[in-house]
């Protein structure tokens, strides 16, 4: 049995002009976008539903949210900046830039964990309304994917780094895909944010 | 994710001689992946079949004890025999769980996709063979999660496939495994679809452009998109009802909603219908996942047996991406009792006609390609044959239930049962089976028995309508579905009441006609009659090309496609058919 | 595509990036200052929605490159949103349906 040589892992497939992963992820980000899609369509229901449909603010804490929002958009740009200095061969300051995304990942978390302890704390359950049910499921489920991509990020900050001696292209086209997926994670806070806190 | 795909080749070439785990078990070869996920899938078909047997014995004979067997039951399901009702609900909504999420996709898409495909674009192997692993995978712990769900306490979900709320909702603990076994198959479901799409447009060989692609691939195709785009919804309604069950919220409950006399104590707000909304945005799609794949199967087939090229294969292709396309928005005609409004259900009525139309296009090539044709009937190409009318009487009867006028009447009685088990069960399970005998001798070097398989396609075909076609007359007649007794208690279903044992006996006895499948897979698999060349069939189309059965990496050569996926008989040439890899002369 | 970023290309795309950063930041404090406005509801549902839609783009386009992608991807990604649009048909429906009751 000897190596199996997939193509177009490297280098790009000339008719499409794209590597594997890079279609991979954009499908993958397309059941995504359909996955919020229903979400937020059930927000849409439960709310024109709704004989009174509570402010976010009214409930939910917005400066924390702002603050996480800056959070994200700043994470979102050292991802990118991570990628951008890979590109032109600088390792080392890739390695601060993705340490940088991660680190504000967690901050994102931590953010959102003193949110719902003050939730908690105040007997705000997703039983009481739906509205406080949509909130827990749709941050929910974007926290779970924040903490997908911590794990992707740390391992490519980690043991998956060795492949950039190796090989630096393929490496370099998994920072990007990892990219994506994170600008996707920051886009779906990006309508979350708006929907659910000033709306 | 990105994360995990490309170590391949390295470790590869660390084990050399990959030991039995790795060769077996936790393959990544898309070959041992597809037949993984063949026999798992058969595995589940036969359990979901058994349940079904075991309601057949209720409907014929309500209330009465099953002999013999009904011992082994314990008292929560069939004391002294005789099912109870709650049970009985649990072997329906399992059956078509299984039957569709565990049984036929994993079946069509899983095993042949996985198989097939790759081979027939002349890829060395699935773009991404880790994903692909951890799809099979993930769809292996979601049956196990489903199977589980039998043992809890007030046993699996009991409130239908269909899951709708309220009921679901105040179900027993069955129904928060089943919610969870679904998010694992859906998750497999996903991976595998992202891999289906990258592998045929990335790995495709030199020469094999969209139009040369055999047609059972561009089933897959859309399959993998109809996969890909409608199955998130569903995970997004499957992530709701479980809130609803676990965190107390009110996705699908309304306001002052009235249980057992009882107000109960939920926030409210909610809809029920927001459900079969999310529920049907998957699952009409998924009618086509369960479709497509079959009749790529039967093309192949009737292509090869004809020895004639598909009659208007442009326009094939043509209607199964409008059809596709056309899937995502037809979901409401299953919900025109809700009280949409005319508006509403007169547009999904108008979709659901116009979604026909491809539907029609399709089955009549396939007829059309039979016109003139030295046919061979052979094992496969009878199923294949059978096919054909089954899927036209499942096509016809639905177009009553898509109008909603006479859906009025027919909504939710035998009638529909009849319907949708004339598409899948004749259908795509008869093309299924014609897949399995038609592609054995790659996948073995071994060809099944003949008289064995014309035993099973008799006896399948006879008793299989034996089954369905009297639901039509019972549905006709006005007899609902679901109903514990087959319809005992209804003054209305009396005239056609005997017709239950009929549907029982043929049931059983198609059980029994599956007897001679299971001797000949087994015996062929270890001494079938050997095949002689690497193409036994005499195809055109690539997955004859590789050795028999296919190595890892599969093919010896590097194939180039230097023509169109059908050319049998082709004028002036010595051989009747002309392989998509042969080069040309001169 | 990767071998052509030069030092000097990817010194473009940083600026880019910078600059889009800052329209981000921007747009997050407006959208919040709006809301403080107190308009009425539908005012405010159509604003935010718009500067959230302007903010979604320019994550899109620049950080996910979506302004200079292969065709494929954006056929992909438009079959996505067609089938988005039928999701959001349903509350539509829904709205349709509450009209007529």
């Amino acid at each position: 049995m000897s190596a199996l040589e997939i193509p177009y892992v490297y280098t790009p497939r000339e008719d499409t002009g794209l590597t594997n992963a890079k279609l991979g992820i954009w499908l993958f980000l397309a059941s995504e976008v359909m996955l919020f899609g229903a979400l937020f369509s059930t927000y849409i229901v439960l709310r024109v539903g709704a004989p009174v449909w509570p402010r976010g603010a009214s409930i939910l804490n917005v400066p924390l949210a702002t603050l996480n929002t800056v959070i994200l958009i700043s994470s979102s740009v050292t991802m990118v900046m991570a990628w951008a200095e890979l590109a032109r061969g600088q390792f080392k300051r890739h390695k601060l830039y993705l340490a940088l995304t991660i680190l504000l990942s967690f901050g994102f978390l931590i953010v959102k964990y003193v949110e719902y302890s003050t939730k908690f704390h105040h007997h705000l359950f997703p039983s009481k309304s739906t509205f406080l049910a949509i909130y827990f499921t749709l941050t929910g489920l974007h926290g779970l994917h924040v903490l997908g991509g911590i794990v992707v990020n740390t391992y490519f900050l980690g043991p998956g780094a060795k492949m950039w001696k190796t090989e630096p292209q393929r490496f370099m086209g998994r920072i990007e895909v990892a990219g994506l997926y994170w600008h996707f994670v920051d886009l779906v806070w990006i309508f979350l944010f708006p929907v659910l806190y000033l709306l | 994710m990105s994360s995990g795909h490309h170590e391949h080749s390295e470790q590869q070439e660390h084990h050399a001689e990959p030991g039995f785990w790795q060769k077996y078990v936790f393959s990544t070869d898309h070959k041992v992946i597809g037949l993984q996920y063949g026999f798992t899938a058969l595995c589940f078909l036969f359990f979901g079949f058994l349940l079904m047997l075991l309601m057949r014995w209720q409907l014929a004979f309500p209330g009465q004890a099953l002999p013999v067997i009904g011992k082994f039951f314990s008292d929560s399901s069939m004391p002294g025999g005789i099912m109870l009702p709650e049970f009985y609900n649990s072997l329906g909504a399992m059956h078509g769980t299984i039957m569709v999420f565990l049984g036929v996709v994993p079946l069509a898409v899983g095993a042949f996709g996985n198989y097939v495909m790759p081979l027939q674009i002349g890829a060395v192997d699935m773009a991404f063979p880790k994903i692909n692993m951890a799809s099979y995978w993930a769809f292996f712990v979601g049956g196990v999660v489903m199977l589980v769900s039998f043992f809890v306490p007030g046993g699996a979900a009991n409130s239908g496939w269909t899951s709708y709320p309220p009921l679901a909702e105040l179900a027993t603990t069955g129904q928060t495994l089943w919610l969870l076994g679904m998010v694992f198959l859906i998750t497999s479901s996903l991976l595998g679809s992202v891999n289906f799409i990258v592998t045929i447009i990335q790995l495709r060989v030199k020469g094999l452009s969209f139009m040369r692609l055999p047609f059972f691939v561009w089933a897959q195709f859309v399959t993998a998109f109809l996969l890909l785009l409608a199955f998130p919804p569903l995970e997004a309604a499957g992530v709701l009802q479980l809130m609803d069950r676990l965190a107390g919220s009110s996705f699908f409950l309304p306001s002052g909603l009235v249980v057992s006399g009882q107000l109960m104590h939920n926030s409210g707000g909610g809809t029920p219908i927001l459900w079969q909304h999310l529920f049907w945005f998957l699952a009409h799609p998924e009618v086509y996942v369960l479709i497509l794949p079959a009749l790529g199967i039967v093309a192949e087939i009737i292509a090869n047996n004809t020895r004639k090229p598909l009659w208007g294969y442009k326009s094939m292709v043509y209607s199964l991406i409008f059809l596709g396309f056309m899937s995502f928005i037809v979901w409401a005609h299953h919900m025109f009792m809700t009280g949409m409004g005319t508006v509403i259900n007169a547009f999904f009525q108008t979709t659901t006609m116009i979604i026909s139309v491809p539907s029609v296009i399709v089955l009549s090539c396939l007829f059309l390609s039979l016109w003139g044709g030295s046919i061979r009937f052979n094992t496969p190409m009878l199923f294949a044959l059978a096919f054909l009318p089954m899927f036209g009487i499942g096509g016809l009867t639905g177009l009553p239930l898509g109008l909603t006028t006479t859906d009025l009447h027919l909504h939710d009685t035998y009638y529909v049962i009849g319907h949708f088990h004339y598409v899948v069960a004749p259908g795509t399970i008869f093309a299924l089976f014609a897949g399995i005998y038609y592609w054995f001798p790659k996948a073995t070097g071994r060809k099944m028995n003949e008289v064995l398989g014309k035993l099973h396609f008799i006896g399948s075909f006879i008793f299989i309508n034996g089954v369905f076609m009297p639901m039509f007359i019972q549905g006709l007649a006005g007899v609902s579905r679901r109903l514990f007794d087959g319809g005992a208690s209804y003054y209305h279903a009396g005239p056609v009441l005997k017709l239950n044992v009929m549907m029982s006996v043929s049931a059983w006895c198609l059980a029994l006609a599956q007897l001679p499948f299971i001797i000949n897979f087994f015996y062929s698999m270890f001494a079938g009659e050997k095949v002689t060349s690497d193409n036994p069939w005499q195809s055109t189309t690539l997955e004859w090309a590789t050795p028999t059965p296919p190595p890892h990496g599969n093919f010896t050569f590097t194939p180039e496609v230097v023509r169109g996926p059908y050319e049998y008989s082709v004028p002036g040439e010595s051989s009747d058919f002309l392989p998509q890899y042969q080069p040309v002369k001169g | 595509m990767h071998q052509e970023h030069s030092a000097e290309e990817v010194q473009k795309h940083v600026r880019t990036y910078l600059v889009v950063f800052v329209m981000l930041l921007a747009l997050t404090f407006v959208t919040v200052a709006i809301s403080r406005l107190h308009l009425g509801v539908f005012q405010s549902i159509v604003l935010a929605l718009i500067i959230a839609c302007i903010k979604g783009s320019l994550v899109a386009l620049f950080f996910m490159h979506l302004i200079s992608e292969k065709k494929l991807i954006y056929g992909a990604l438009a079959l996505t949103v067609a089938f988005f649009i039928g999701l959001m048909f349903l509350p539509v429906g829904q709205m349709i349906t509450a009209v007529a009751l």
